[in-house]
């Protein structure tokens, strides 16, 4: 008790107190465990059980490393099922299983340590190795003595729920093409060091003495040099002559001749001992090259872009047996005809007829619909919709293969090929460039030949081309772009690769999508027109609070601490309303034409009418809240873009959106997703750059139709649809900036372009004379490159300054 | 002079051994995370006397 208090008086000085397990301010009575103050059992329950298990070294590395944990109810059978077992793991024999798990909440040393000290909860678990960066968890464990279900508990329990989703049973092998690049960099990077070496007496001038080793440094240099030709820039070889098949030139198609030129000049010079060869500028430009390759492929790992709509699919769904006893099972087993069980809050998985219970579908994902929907016995329920209320039986009409959800994903139309995006500068460039490069070292070529000196015409057409190298395009631009990549990253806005950084900088058009995208999907905003007293709010709460029809579950969220009172009877009319009677009073609630038929039928699907002792007395009204940022992005966007907002709900709310939007936004309803991409497809063909923002299902056609598609989500590891870019909900008021900053980096990717076009014409010049000297050349690209590194990095931190972002 | 003629071989030879080296740990997953085992060098180590407190619960 002493100790009880003296918490309470420090508490009381200090202004606000800290759940010590997840550092939320504590509003309510505070849960005390061992002289530490919670704010939930949650917390309190998290911190007793690594208490129990000597693991409180969890909070000295970070002060209140945890994170709150959400009340759901799991149903993790499915996991003891063979099955799905084997697809989840890595690795099993009769004795060990390895697994790996996808952790979204890892975010500190704590978790790391806390994630690596398993062992200590349950000896069964034999090792757990945390890759933090990736948010991924390896545990090697025993499952005769712990199974699957138990380990995934013990990870709950503590706080870290994985993410176990039919996606990740097909682990991408995405790592193995980065493994190659690093391999042929390192190889070039060997070659490199080595051939500076052997060419630096070349560079001080060789004394007699040293002449004897002339020859040897020669083919030592030649052999590095072919390695790096024929194994590190393989790539480019393919790259260019895949192009030039499709008769287009791309970047590397120049840079594939430099590195062929170069080769067999220096090919040329050592075996005739004519001289010592580029071989050093050779491996120096295939290293950037390749340092290039790698910045640009260098991605963000923690998000996947590859989700399709098995991701927004449970793993596993309840089947119900001949004997009535629920049995898990995986979702592509289900067979038509199957009885299951869908609880709250669980997705239909398949088209099926609902059999048993309530059912009221809330499609907003996929069809863009804001409402939940009710449904009655013996109506077929399209897979996709999210179970609200109780659990339901159904049964399957159509393998998950051939649902609707599944069919509207695979549709032809919503499928695209990357070639109607717009050409990158970087490709763009490269067509004129090689033009102009060539052009240049064929005059010079002709000149000296015309001058009857054919040595001469020979070297200066070579070295034209060695020296007017557009390296520096391909290093800047990866670099400035990736540097953009990181910013975004940093700012909640993640980007598919570096090409959308410049397909962002060209947009003129943003269209929007309404439910989930400019309205939070979360919380509704609840207004009740007409007045209550106190005793008769707590009376509307209590009816409410008996109804599991999710209006009424907003109701009584809004109503929330009044007092209950226990109805004497209370009957709900699915469909239509509740009439519940507290001796003396009665209430009626529902849609319009229940509560008051007499009154003229304005029907409208989110109005909730209350009539209480027979007396009207108004009606819940519940209007989607915009995200709080969204007035602000309107007024910066309307500027300089043309705006449109398309909607597959219905136009209730258009009124509400006026004092958003600016009136002459064109704004469509009731879109079908097949509407929405043929909307975008015609506002491209009217020379319009579209961004798309978007979130659900129905809008994935028009997300990948658009020139950018952006999927905005409140989690970044719910299933998005296709989209280059994912913006977080919070973070959409930053859109000026990013636009803004991308277009920054492409004015600097331009910038970059003359510097280096300067430093190449110094180059010409002496290379025209047929006076290029290995040392010259080995000099200049080394000096044109390093400018452009710091000019980018500068310019990039600068423009994120000024726009503000982090 | 000579004596450069078995420098230079034996420098590339190291060289090949340090390649063949980094081979090895980039085949062995050594660089697949580069970041969490900086964090994890600077965990205490477990203490033997961590067993004691358990009667305590």
């Amino acid at each position: 008790m002493i100790s009880y208090r003296s918490i309470m008086t420090t508490s009381d000085t200090s202004v606000q107190t800290c759940c010590f397990h997840c550092g939320d301010n504590i509003v309510t009575e505070p849960l005390i465990a061992d002289d530490k103050l919670f704010c939930c059992a949650g917390c309190k329950g998290v911190y007793q059980i690594l208490a129990q298990n000597n693991l409180c070294s969890y909070y000295n590395y970070n002060s209140s490393p945890g994170e709150k944990k959400g009340h759901t109810e799991q149903h993790l059978e499915y996991l003891n099922d063979p099955g799905i077992f084997s697809k989840l793991v890595d690795y099993s024999d009769t004795k060990r299983t390895l697994i790996t798990f996808y952790i979204p909440a890892i975010h500190c040393s704590s978790c790391l340590w806390l994630l690596e000290h398993l062992h200590k909860i349950n000896s069964a678990v034999a090792h757990s190795r945390v890759d933090f960066l990736k948010k991924q968890v390896e545990i090697t464990f025993d499952h005769n003595e712990l199974p699957l279900k138990n380990l995934v508990e013990i990870l709950i329990s503590i706080g870290y729920e994985p993410l176990i989703s039919l996606q990740d049973i097909v682990k991408d092998k995405s790592n193995l093409v980065n493994r190659d690049l690093i391999l042929k960099i390192a190889v070039s990077g060997f070659c490199m060091g080595n051939v500076m070496l052997f060419s630096f007496p070349e560079y001080l001038g060789l004394s007699a003495l040293e002449h004897q080793f002339q020859t040897l440094f020669g083919w030592l240099n030649l052999a590095f040099a072919s390695v790096a030709t024929f194994y590190c820039s393989r790539d480019f070889f393919v790259s260019a002559w895949g192009s030039l098949k499709n008769k287009v030139i791309n970047l590397d198609t120049p840079l594939a001749l430099i590195v062929a030129v170069l080769f067999i000049r220096s090919a040329y010079e050592i075996i005739s001992g004519a001289g010592p060869g580029f071989s050093d500028t050779l491996i120096g430009l295939v290293f950037l090259l390749l340092m290039g390759r790698w910045v640009k492929q260098r991605t963000y790992n923690h998000i996947s872009f590859n989700r399709d709509y098995r991701s927004y699919f449970p793993v596993a769904v309840t089947l119900l047996n001949e004997e009535r006893v629920e049995v898990p099972v995986p979702i592509n087993d289900l067979e038509i005809g199957a009885r299951i069980l869908v609880r709250n809050n669980e997705i239909v998985p398949a088209d099926s007829i609902l059999m048993k219970g309530e059912g009221c579908f809330d499609f907003s994902f996929v069809t863009g619909e804001s409402q939940p929907q009710s449904k009655v016995l013996g109506e077929i329920i399209y897979a996709g919709g999210r179970q609200i209320g109780e659990a339901i039986e159904m049964e399957v009409v159509k393998p998950v293969s051939q649902s609707y959800l599944t069919r509207l994903w695979n549709n032809e139309a919503f499928k695209r090929s990357d070639q109607s995006k717009i050409k990158n500068f970087n490709d763009t460039i490269a067509q004129y460039f090689s033009v102009a490069v060539i052009a240049i070292a064929l005059v010079s070529a002709g000149f000296w030949w015309y001058m009857g000196d054919t040595g001469k015409g020979w070297d200066a057409f070579s070295s034209v081309l060695i020296v007017a190298c557009p390296c520096v395009l391909a290093l800047s631009t990866p670099l400035t772009l990736s540097t953009v990549l990181g910013i975004f990253d940093r700012n909640d806005f993640y980007l598919k690769n570096t090409d959308v950084v410049e397909q962002l900088a060209r947009i003129d058009t943003v269209v929007f999508d309404k439910t989930g995208t400019i309205s939070c999907p979360e919380t509704n905003n609840l207004t009740f027109s007409g007045e209550l007293t106190l005793f008769e709010e707590s009376l509307v709460s209590s009816v409410a609070r008996n109804s599991s029809h999710p209006l009424s579950r907003q109701i009584t969220k809004w109503l929330d601490g009044k007092d209950y009172l226990k109805a004497d009877s209370y009957i709900e009319i699915p469909g239509k309303g509740i009439s519940a009677s507290f001796d003396p009073h009665e209430v009626l609630m529902g849609s319009r034409s229940f509560v008051s038929p007499e009154s003229l039928s304005f029907s409208n699907a989110s109005t909730v009418h209350v009539r209480i002792d027979g007396q009207y007395k108004g009606y819940f009204k519940i209007n989607q809240k915009w995200r709080t940022s969204l007035k602000g992005l309107i007024v910066s966007l309307k500027v300089h873009y043309r705006l449109h907002v398309i909607s597959g709900d219905h136009s209730d709310e258009k009124k509400d959106l006026m004092e958003v939007f600016p009136e002459y936004v064109p704004m469509l309803f009731n879109q079908s997703p097949q509407d929405k991409l043929e909307y975008v497809k015609r506002l491209q063909v009217d020379q319009n750059v579209v961004m798309m923002l978007g979130d659900g299902l129905n809008d994935a056609g028009a997300l990948r139709q658009s020139d950018l598609g952006v999927a905005v989500t409140d989690n970044i590891n719910n299933f998005t649809p296709g989209s280059d870019a994912i913006l977080k909900g919070n973070a959409m008021g930053k859109m000026p900036q990013f636009i803004s900053q991308a277009r920054s980096a492409v004015l600097i990717i331009k910038c970059s372009f003359i510097i280096a076009t300067i430093y190449n014409l110094i180059g010409v010049y002496f290379a025209v004379q047929g006076r290029l000297y290995p040392l010259t050349a080995a000099i200049l690209m080394p000096m044109s490159t390093i400018t452009i590194i710091i000019l980018t990095n500068l310019a990039n931190r600068y423009f994120a300054k000024k726009y503000k972002l982090r | 002079m000579n004596i450069l003629y078995f420098l230079i071989g034996t420098s590339v030879i190291m060289a090949l051994l340090f390649l063949a080296a980094f081979f090895w740990a980039l085949k062995n997953g050594q660089h697949d995370d580069v970041y969490t085992p900086a964090v994890r060098m600077l965990f205490e180590d477990d203490k033997p006397e961590e067993e004691k407190p358990e009667g305590k619960e």
